[in-house]
């Protein structure tokens, strides 16, 4: 019934823009005077062949690579580099590439770390269980339950993670992220290693977060499916240089982003 | 209401105002939300279910109506079935899982102007048929979730329907009098339920159940197992199965007792612990995968732990059952029994959510004595039933202390069964329909002139227990030449119950004598070959070796030995036997795609097999035809042997057996 058009979130205001941001190791040039920005409430993609300084640009955004050039502005503030805490201060979460989450706890567990940032009785409180801690403690477990309800996951709220199967895995770190609350969220590849059925689930939660909770997402893909009909907008890097920017359509058509797939004839 | 109550309960809704009035403070329901379980008492759910009786109302429901009801056990479909009945219409529940094309069917023949709903899934498929419902009107749903940008003309949450009712019945007094009145106008004679069959035996057919009819069933069976408003129950199973209906939803407003709904399917097994339900069913499918878990888990274990619960599971299959019938049992038996349900029975049971259970049925179909004893002797009480839509549910149950695994017990009170020439199965209860929805000519079909339904089952009386013995579907029950009963399927579960045998095709029907072609299970008898050094090259070798021959016959000895203890059965003892050289397989179509044998079928197939079994040849040749996976074809053929087989003489003829 519902047409798979895209959020219907107003997309309004740049929320974050990256200026002219390089990045190098030594001499490698990971990112090299890239721009482009992401707005309130879309679904942007960062495709590129391998090796294009997608993941680079991530770390870049949450503040685990600091570039040498350009800025960084996020929420109206410009800086030149964002440092982690500024980022997961700010509302910017992300889950990796390669499934990053405690192996041996819970998936409540694990989720129930993610509202960590949002914690405000100390350590010594919550040690206590008691009173005001444990008032805030519930606050937090219902945050948690409603994501692992929004997930579908209340089957395995007791289970390890490392006992999960992979497509499991990306799930709960999803919901992990989605804990913080975050403002923007970087999905850096979400459906990697997935089958059709997976994917698909995948997609569906992408949009469902993007719809429900307004949260725009920043996502690296290589599935060129998913990404033409999941993004709103989609830039493209190769060899660490922005080559295009624009809507699925466009960037369909791009000669540059073809031959920078398929090579060129030299 | 106080008036309502004092008035013979003839109708639910006059079921629930009196349990409002009884036993207000204490919980009709539960439901695990967000991990809570969220409780809803008495009186909470009447105030609930007056007020969605009036939304429904607003929006155009009214007395003889049908609404389909469709989902998972949720609180707010089982209070959609209770609102929709406050008014006078007629719920249809259909199963969650139905395809769009079954869906349709039963909506259009139930003629449905409203349904309620779970979630998106279920609106998206009603959506995908609608031009095939054009009296399909609205809709009300459970689940917003990704239902935002749907079209909602005709789309309401269910949640805004009850809150529109409470303003009303708020807001005017005439509402509540209104309302008070309508359900007092329910009379015990109104149709109170419509539920398909499944339609596995062909189109499904809509069996509709009246009021008074059903309450009077059901007040037997709560009075039979002792059901009281401090019991609880597991809504797991469809809601729209006769069953759930029945012991859940009809039981519980009866007693009065505190019904739970999962969370979602997937957690059913970790919920049914956290609840510890007091009343308990499930089929035979069920136990078993239990079971099988269990054993696995015991595998892994540590080898004092092995050890130890192998050991108190020996002393509960000496003791279990005999403590559990109150039957006399030495005193050492009851001392290791009473450390064994320390260490091994009690936390075995907590972990299965079994605690508290006082009262657990199996039916659907048979179960195999092994494990029907096992979860007896851990002192879980099982007992079997026998049941059909149009008795809704009950015929026979047995009673506590009288258990048997091959029986399904004496008939319900207030039940009369007889045995029709052929061997049929025919009941009157006070629960049985009053006819299939809009099908005169099938309703006359099942129903005898003075008033009797036919099961279409085949069965006796146990002569030694006086309790029902179901065997077959009764067009499938043949005769031998001697005249005996012939029971196919009956003799191929028997066989089936080890482990070692996968499949038997039994035949007997204008016969001398019944004969068994068997398939063994290769991963049993492989690893039994393991074990004992047997070398084998291939299924086809496994299935014709000596060693394995023998231990097939002790199991057909054994069968043997059962059936002889059965007057009836004992001419159906199986004289000869062999063992197949291939598995039976759905793709070469001698299996249905659900795994049952088509005995017609696989006898015109192994032709010179069968002609062998009864032309007293020791040896047959056979080259059948088989599909490989890949769709490719090729021809096996093998020299199968035939084993003759003795058989006992019947009990009668030397008294007891031992």
């Amino acid at each position: 019934m519902r047409a798979p058009s895209g959020p219907d979130v107003a997309v309004g205001d740049v929320l974050l823009s990256v200026e002219n941001v390089s990045l190098s190791f030594g001499g490698v040039k990971a990112v090299s005077d890239v721009s482009f920005d992401i707005r309130k409430g879309e679904i942007r993609a960062i495709i590129g062949p391998n090796g294009a300084g997608k993941t680079s640009m991530l770390n870049i955004i949450n503040g685990f690579y600091q570039p040498q050039q350009g800025r960084i502005n996020f929420k109206g503030e410009t800086r030149s580099k964002m440092r982690p805490h500024d980022a997961a201060y700010g509302g910017i979460a992300r889950t990796f590439q390669n499934v990053a989450l405690f192996r041996g706890m819970t998936v409540l567990d694990n989720i129930m770390a993610g509202r960590t940032l949002k914690m405000h009785k100390n350590f010594f409180w919550q040690l206590l269980r008691f009173g005001p801690a444990l008032t805030e403690e519930v606050e937090h477990r219902h945050r948690v339950e409603q994501i692992i309800d929004f997930l579908k996951i209340q089957e395995i709220r007791r289970t390890p993670v490392g006992r999960l199967p992979y497509g499991l895995q990306k799930r709960v770190e999803l919901g992990r992220a989605l804990a913080t609350e975050p403002d923007l969220l970087l999905l850096d590849e979400p459906m990697a290693g997935m089958n059709i059925e997976e994917k698909e689930d995948m997609s569906r939660f992408v949009l469902d977060v993007n719809d429900h909770y307004g949260t725009t997402i920043a996502l690296i893909e290589h599935d060129m499916g998913v990404v033409m009909d999941l993004s709103d907008r989609v830039v493209v890097l190769d060899h660490g240089i922005k080559i295009a920017d624009g809507t699925p359509d466009e960037i369909k058509t791009d000669r540059g982003v073809i031959d920078a797939y398929l090579g060129v004839a030299h | 209401m106080a008036s309502i109550a004092a008035a013979p309960a003839d109708t639910f809704p006059k079921l629930l105002i009196r349990n409002a009035d009884l036993y207000g403070t204490r919980p009709a329901m539960r439901q695990k939300d967000l991990g809570i379980w969220q409780t809803w008492t008495w009186s909470q759910v009447a105030d609930i279910v007056r007020a969605y009786a009036v939304g429904l109302n607003r929006l155009g429901l009214k007395r003889g109506e049908t609404i389909a009801i469709i989902g998972a056990n949720r609180p707010k479909l089982y209070w959609s079935v209770m609102a929709s009945q406050m008014l006078g219409a007629v719920p249809v529940p259909v199963y969650a899982d139905a395809v769009a094309d079954e869906l349709a069917f039963v909506l259009a023949h139930a003629e449905v102007r409203f349904a309620a709903v779970e979630d998106q899934e279920q609106i998206d498929k009603i959506q995908s048929v609608i031009e095939r419902l054009p009296k399909l009107e609205e809709m009300v749903y459970d689940e917003t979730r990704g239902l935002r940008d749907y079209d909602h003309s005709h789309l309401h949450p269910i949640d805004d329907i009850i809150a529109e009712g409470r303003k009303a019945l708020g807001g005017d007094p005439a509402v509540g009098a209104w309302l008070d009145a309508e359900i007092a106008a329910g009379k015990g004679s109104d149709p109170s339920i419509i539920l398909y069959t499944s339609g596995t035996t062909g189109a499904s057919k809509g069996v509709m159940l009246t009021c008074e009819r059903s309450i009077k069933a059901v007040t037997d069976t709560v009075k039979f197992d002792k059901l009281n408003e401090h019991d609880v129950a597991l809504a797991y199973l469809p809601l729209a199965w006769v069953g759930d209906h029945y012991l859940n939803y009809a039981q519980g407003l009866v007693a009065g007792f505190c019904m739970a709904c999962p969370e979602n399917a997937d957690t059913a097994m970790a919920d049914l612990r956290e609840i510890g339900p007091s009343f308990y069913f499930a089929p035979p499918r069920t136990l078993e995968v239990l079971l099988t878990r269990v054993m696995i888990r015991m595998e892994d274990a540590g080898f004092l732990m092995r050890t130890m619960f192998h050991y108190f599971i020996g002393v509960a299959r000496r003791y279990g059952e005999p403590i559990l019938n109150g039957q006399p049992v030495p005193l050492t038996g009851r001392l290791l029994y009473w450390i064994g349900n320390i260490l091994v029975y009690g936390p075995l049971k907590n972990t299965l959510g079994f605690s508290r259970v006082r009262v657990a049925y199996t039916a659907g179909e048979a179960v195999g004595p092994d494990l029907f004893t096992f979860y007896r002797s851990i002192g879980l009480n099982l007992k079997q039933l026998y049941g059909q839509t149009e008795a809704f549910l009950y015929v026979t149950a047995q009673p506590d202390g009288e258990i048997y695994s091959d029986t399904v017990g004496p008939a319900i009170p207030n039940v009369d069964i007889r045995i029709a020439e052929d061997g049929e199965v025919q009941f009157k209860s006070p629960g049985m329909f009053s006819g299939y929805f809009k099908d005169d000519a099938k309703t006359a079909e099942v129903m005898t002139p003075d008033g009797f339904v036919k099961t279409g089952d085949a069965g006796y009386f146990d002569e030694k227990t006086g309790h029902l013995k179901i065997i077959d579907r009764s067009k499938d029950v043949g005769k031998l030449n001697d005249g005996a009963l012939f029971p196919p399927k009956y003799i191929e579960n028997k066989l089936k119950f080890y482990p070692n045998i996968r499949e038997v095709v039994a035949y007997g029907d204008k016969r001398d004598y019944a004969a068994v072609m068997i398939n063994i299970d290769l991963t049993a008898v492989g690893s039994w070959a393991e074990r004992n050094n047997v070398v084998y090259g291939s299924y086809q070798e496994l299935a014709g070796h000596p060693l394995v021959y023998d231990m097939i016959a002790k199991h057909v000895a054994e069968v043997n030995r059962s059936l002889a203890q059965d007057k009836v059965m004992a001419s159906s003892q199986i004289k000869r036997f062999l063992i197949l050289h291939k598995e039976l397989d759905a793709d070469d179509g001698e299996l249905t795609r659900t795994q049952k044998v088509r005995r017609g079928f696989i006898a015109d197939r192994y032709g010179t097999l069968v002609k062998a079994l009864y032309d007293g040849s020791k040896e047959a040749d056979i080259s059948t035809e088989v599909t490989f996976e890949d769709g490719r074809k090729g021809t096996i053929s093998a020299r199968v042997k035939i084993r003759d087989m003795k058989t006992e003489p019947a009990a009668g003829t030397i008294g007891k057996a031992a």
